[in-house]
């Protein structure tokens, strides 16, 4: 049986998580097939059709899933997937949003944000905010599954020559519409696709202190994320919040500023290969995840870390 | 109008859960057990809906063992109107739950659905989605924000990038994020009244849902664990082991 990949992309162009996915898929092992569903995609597809490892894109090109509105793309997903053994999805807002309607319009119980591929039906995820890994085996005969991109090593974006074959159903549930989006505006990159991020905590007392963190990250080319308790104060929007109840990442290098190390915080960013953490409190739990521990002010050591790079 | 607000009993979120030694599942023995931290915004959301005179009865589902009832009683004395309990001790999986909920929504009839986006102990996030799905209503997930009108409702939702606000013809789904609201305590007059609220029970049977399981949990393990490295002295070291140790600047 084959395999279908949900695309991750805002119709311009295809988003990193969909080549983690796609290495997901080449784990579990068979023909692997790309979605590419929204309006005006035909470049996402193009782009999709290069990626190492995929032998077919479908393109559905329509008006309907110009926003991914869970409704209408779920609608679709549902209509091709019967003909699959397998589909997953980036577990990004936008898969986790549409792929458990998916799974329901098939009588699927869907399996949410896998780390692990032990077989083609079994399948290790963290549960209890990863305190717990549970590997868990599913009796469905299509697997619905979400994949936490930063636990699979994306494959070549290129490499591959794969046909695009348009699909011809335009699924409008016609019972949500799309109203508006404010997405935060950046020249740093994404949180969960950069090499380095920079995270500050409630140690950085305010909004403007994050300026810091900000010209450190313009040295590093890194971005910034903070804890939810420097959320929850105010000093920064969610959209930054790296945890269990934000964003999962895995850079290369992470450091954590004037962050202390609730477990929700430690859930979003253990994984990454080097974690290094200032903080003033030399007992703080973030030290007891951290490859270097600098016990100092972090209104001395973050300036004076800028002037050393 | 009339909103239903699911609310699951699962392990408090102070309590570090471990595997239990043999690796079969969770150890829940003797651990506190609370209303899912979602699921309170959910009852909070609602409650402040019918505060501003949109929302006119507030009932509250959970579903699993008879205990269920403890958290019932918790929506009920923050203000909802009252409960049904769907009682089994069987596992219950996210599917089996929508049906479930599919089913006391074709009886119920309610114009809006609020749960939480997800619960913290399975973490699965699907089963509004899901209910969404078996009803054919529309479905606004990790909520901010909620603006009721006429038929329709607004639901402003925390996306990767930022935020994004759908529309959704009524009846609809929604799922709440953490920053929805912040919950109430229950007041202890209020307690005491919850406790006569009327509170139904049924079973999945009743409900002519089949609940039986689909995936099976094989094993639970704790996560690799991650050693402590070193202190260092100053940033001059820590620059320097970045560059030649880790080699990752």
């Amino acid at each position: 049986m084959s395999i279908l990949v949900i695309a991750e992309h805002d119709n311009a162009e295809l988003k990193g998580a969909t080549l983690n996915t796609i290495a997901a898929a080449k784990a579990i092992g068979g023909d692997i097939h790309v979605l590419v569903a929204g309006a005006g995609c035909g470049a996402v597809a193009e782009s999709a059709a290069k990626v190492e490892g995929v032998s077919k894109v479908l393109l559905a090109d329509n008006a309907a899933y110009e926003h991914q509105l869970a409704e209408n793309v779920a609608k679709l997903v549902g209509d091709l997937g019967k003909d699959y053994g397998h589909i997953l999805a980036p577990a990004t807002t936008t898969g986790k949003n549409m792929l458990p309607r998916a799974g329901a319009l098939l009588d699927v119980q869907p399996i949410s944000d896998i780390i692990a591929v032990e077989s083609a039906d079994t399948f290790k995820r963290p549960i209890y905010a990863g305190n717990v890994i549970a590997t868990v085996q599913s009796s469905d005969a299509i697997k619905v599954i979400s994949v936490r991109a930063t636990a699979f090593d994306a494959v070549a974006a290129e490499g591959g020559s794969a046909a695009v074959e348009s699909v011809d159903i335009a699924d409008d549930a016609g019972v949500s519409s799309f109203v508006g989006e404010e997405l935060a505006e950046s020249d740093r990159p994404e949180l969960t696709a950069a090499k380095v991020v920079i995270s500050g905590g409630r140690g950085m007392q305010n909004g403007e202190n994050f300026e810091m963190l900000y010209k450190l990250a313009d040295k590093l080319g890194a971005a910034v994320g903070a804890s939810r308790a420097a959320v929850d104060a105010g000093f920064v929007p969610n959209d930054m919040q790296v945890g269990q109840t934000g964003k999962i990442v895995a850079p290369d290098l992470y450091i954590a500023v004037g962050i202390s190390g609730a477990i929700q915080h430690l859930a979003g960013m253990k994984d990454s290969k080097v974690i290094v953490a200032i903080n003033k409190d030399e007992e703080a739990p973030i030290f007891s995840v951290a490859d270097y521990g600098l016990v100092a002010d972090l209104f001395d050591a973050v300036p004076e870390l800028e002037t050393k790079l | 109008m009339k909103v239903l607000v699911a609310v699951k009993r699962v392990v408090d979120y102070n309590v570090k859960v471990r595997p239990k030694a043999d690796g079969s599942d969770v150890d829940t023995a003797n651990v506190k057990m609370s209303i899912n931290p979602f699921c309170e915004i959910a009852v909070e959301e609602a409650v402040r809906l019918k505060e501003k005179g949109v929302v006119s009865e507030i009932v509250a589902v959970s579903m699993g063992p008879k205990q269920c009832q403890e958290q019932i009683r918790t929506a009920l004395a923050l203000g909802a109107d009252r409960g049904i309990l769907v009682e089994t001790d069987e596992e219950l999986q996210p599917l089996a739950v929508a049906k479930c909920l599919k089913a006391i929504v074709e009886k119920e009839e309610p114009q809006m659905v609020i749960m939480g986006k997800q619960s913290i102990d399975g973490d699965n996030n699907q089963t509004g989605q899901m209910l969404g799905a078996l009803t054919g209503m529309a479905q606004g997930t990790f909520a901010s924000e909620v603006v009721v009108e006429d038929g329709s409702v607004k639901v402003t939702r925390e996306i990767d990038g930022g935020l994004q606000t759908v529309e959704l013809k009524l009846p609809a789904v929604v799922t709440t994020d953490l920053r929805l609201n912040e919950p109430r305590y229950a007041s202890l007059p209020n307690i005491m009244k919850a406790k006569k609220k009327p509170l139904d029970t049924s079973t999945p049977a009743d409900l002519g849902v089949d609940i039986a399981p689909r995936t099976k949990t094989l094993k639970v393990e704790p996560p690799a664990e991650r050693q402590a490295g070193v202190k260092v002295a100053d940033v001059a070291e820590l620059v320097e082991k970045l560059k030649n140790e880790a080699k990752v600047i």
